[in-house]
């Protein structure tokens, strides 16, 4: 189903596996649907809004320390208050899968692909697409970091992961 | 066997003799997604009460509770007067999700019973995949429609989304992350790397059940067998998740009508003791569902319900050596290996081993396990039909009967905030 669709829009981005880009409109065709954004919470909204501009930020404790997502109104561990803190965007593979069924649009266009969780160096762990690799390549473990940054509304980003640049071959 | 026999004498006796019943079971047919045309889902539920009732010996007037768990469309005050309730004292939904609460469900019966707030307490659920979308698929599958570029930007403090779980999800649907299959993938598969759990150890379970299943003319897929091969062979979903690893889409509903033990030992098939509960929300759950990714290790990586096992087995003053049947909430079958190994009929990682040694399998495995077929291959009622099949069992009536059973233990679903049962032949 996606090679007929690849085979009908050969410069098409999305024909390299485990990209994810955005599709390309199709003259005749239905308009590409974008991937669906979210509906920021008043404790998530600062999170959203710093992933479209390309930065990925995790909750810091300004009393104990703590790192968490997901955001909430105050630490979880000491019930302290909280502020944002810049993420490295690295972090390593803590589990994942590979999607070979899913009749939603975009993503039936995007089979197979990746829906990871990575946990960041500062600690939280969250859940992402693991892209710019062939989804068999993804293991638990891979290290990874955030390149690429979707912009899916003008209040919402997204963070989506890489391998790291000669990331190793489970073999 | 050396299984241990229900203490009775004593204090526990006191104490026993005023724990509530399950006097009777029902359920509508059974049928694939969109097989059932004939009835609405609200229909089915007041067909599936009726028939509880009926197998009780008891009547509508008899009836002054209802009780349900989240995520049910069919309200129970509606269904009070679709029913001809005379006085619908308690009605009660348990707040524990989809597979979660049936087991809780069941509990809030028990405590209206044994509290006096009510006498006849039944506990339904229908659940029509044909005529509702698919289970767990979350709102706002679609993507909300852009703001317009006059609208102004949102105050702080003010929450848009329709609802919390709508809010949840923004950390999921962007990702392509659609449904249940995919969390749970995660799961089994952060299991398989720690624990070496193997695809034909998940297969394993998923062939057991249908066994079990060829047994049941309740269940939808009692007429096709399933090999080893024929599991391999079925499409991948989600890695590690095959079809067949993930349970039926379905139509249909049950009942169990929850009592006294005094009006228990009056109606006709007499009943099964509600012997312990439990339900716990470990810390680490997002905002909702499929939301467990901030758990620590151990219990990201199993059933979340060892605290739930610890606190029912100490209640019911039995463990996993004492019983002699487990109904194991079975959305997938990975899942099925970590209850185990959490209710602890197995140690730590080896629910794989466990399950591929045959120890689920009636009638000679160590623990016969879901056998009416489960989810898998009976039905998917989010779980209310395992406790119908743990009062069969120990009424002696199961299509997989285990031999004298005298205690069973029913789970409600892993990896969410969840609930368990021992039920006891009284
Ligand atoms: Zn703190």
């Amino acid at each position: 189903m996606s090679a007929s669709k690849a085979s009908k829009t050969p410069q098409a981005p999305q024909a390299r596996p485990g990209d994810m880009r955005p599709l390309a409109e199709v003259p005749g065709e239905r308009p590409p649907k974008p991937r669906p954004a979210p509906v920021p919470d008043p404790e998530a909204a600062q999170y959203w809004a710093a992933m479209g501009e390309g930065r990925l930020l995790v909750q810091g404790c300004t009393r104990c320390g703590n790192r968490q997502l997901y955001p909430r109104q105050h630490c979880l561990t000491c019930r302290g208050p909280v502020e944002w803190v810049e993420a490295s965007g690295r972090g390593t593979v803590y589990s994942y899968t590979v999607i070979r069924q899913n009749h939603q649009r975009p993503f039936r266009d995007w089979i197979p692909y990746v829906v990871a969780l990575v946990d960041l160096e500062e600690g939280p762990r969250i859940m992402t697409n693991v892209v710019g690799c062939d989804p068999e390549d993804v293991y638990v473990g891979m290290t990874v970091e955030a390149t690429r940054f979707d912009v899916l509304s003008d209040e919402a980003g997204i963070a989506l992961f890489e391998p790291v640049p000669g990331f190793e071959h489970r073999g | 066997m050396g299984r241990r026999v229900v203490s009775s004498g004593g204090e526990a006796s006191a104490t026993a003799s005023r724990r509530a019943s399950i006097v009777g079971v029902g359920e509508t047919r059974y049928a694939k997604w969109g097989g059932i045309t004939e009835a609405s889902e609200y229909q089915l539920a007041v067909q599936s009460v009726l028939a509880a009732l009926d197998d009780a010996g008891l009547s509508v007037d008899d009836v002054d509770g209802l009780a349900s768990f989240a995520d049910d469309r069919n309200e129970a005050t509606f269904l009070a007067a679709d029913l001809g309730i005379p006085e619908l004292r308690y009605a009660t939904m348990s707040w524990l999700p989809g597979g979660g609460g049936a087991c809780a469900a069941v509990s809030n019966a028990a405590t209206a019973v044994e509290t006096g707030q009510a006498e006849v307490v039944v506990v339904y659920r229908s659940l029509c995949q044909g005529q509702f979308r698919r289970f767990g698929r979350g709102p706002g599958n679609a993507a909300p429609k852009p703001r317009p570029e006059t609208r102004p930007a949102p105050r702080p403090g003010v929450r848009r989304a329709r609802s919390l779980l709508e809010a949840h999800v923004a950390f999921t649907m962007p990702f392509g992350m659609f449904g249940p299959p995919i969390a749970y993938a995660m799961v089994t598969k952060r299991h398989m790397h720690r624990f070496g759990t193997t695809t034909e150890q998940l297969g394993a379970v998923a062939v057991t059940t249908r066994a079990h299943a060829a047994r049941n003319p309740r269940a939808i897929m009692g007429e096709r067998t399933m090999t080893m091969d024929d599991y391999l062979a079925s499409r991948m979903v989600s890695d590690p998740f095959r079809l067949f690893d993930c349970c039926l889409e379905s139509d249909g509903a049950c009942a169990v009508v929850v009592t006294t033990p005094e009006r228990a030992a009056d109606t006709r098939r007499g009943g099964v003791t509600i012997l312990a509960s439990a339900q716990g929300t470990l810390r680490g759950f997002g905002h909702g569902q499929y939301s467990n990714v901030s758990m620590p290790d151990d219990d990201y990586a199993s059933a979340g319900a060892r605290q739930v096992a610890a606190r029912l087995w100490g209640r019911a003053g039995v463990g996993p050596g004492d019983v002699d049947v487990a109904e194991i909430y079975d959305h997938f079958t990975g899942l099925v290996l970590l209850s185990l190994e959490d209710f602890g009929f197995c140690g730590r990682g080896e629910g794989g081993p466990f399950a591929a040694s045959g120890a689920m399998s009636w009638p000679d495995g160590s623990i016969p396990t879901n056998t009416h077929g489960g989810s898998l291959s009976e039905a998917y009622v989010h779980g209310l039909n395992h406790v119908v099949e743990g009062v069969r069992q120990l009424r002696g009536d199961s299509t997989c009967q285990v031999e004298g059973a005298q205690t069973c233990l029913v789970t409600s679903a892993a990896g969410v905030p969840t609930s368990a049962l021992v039920l006891a032949r009284t």
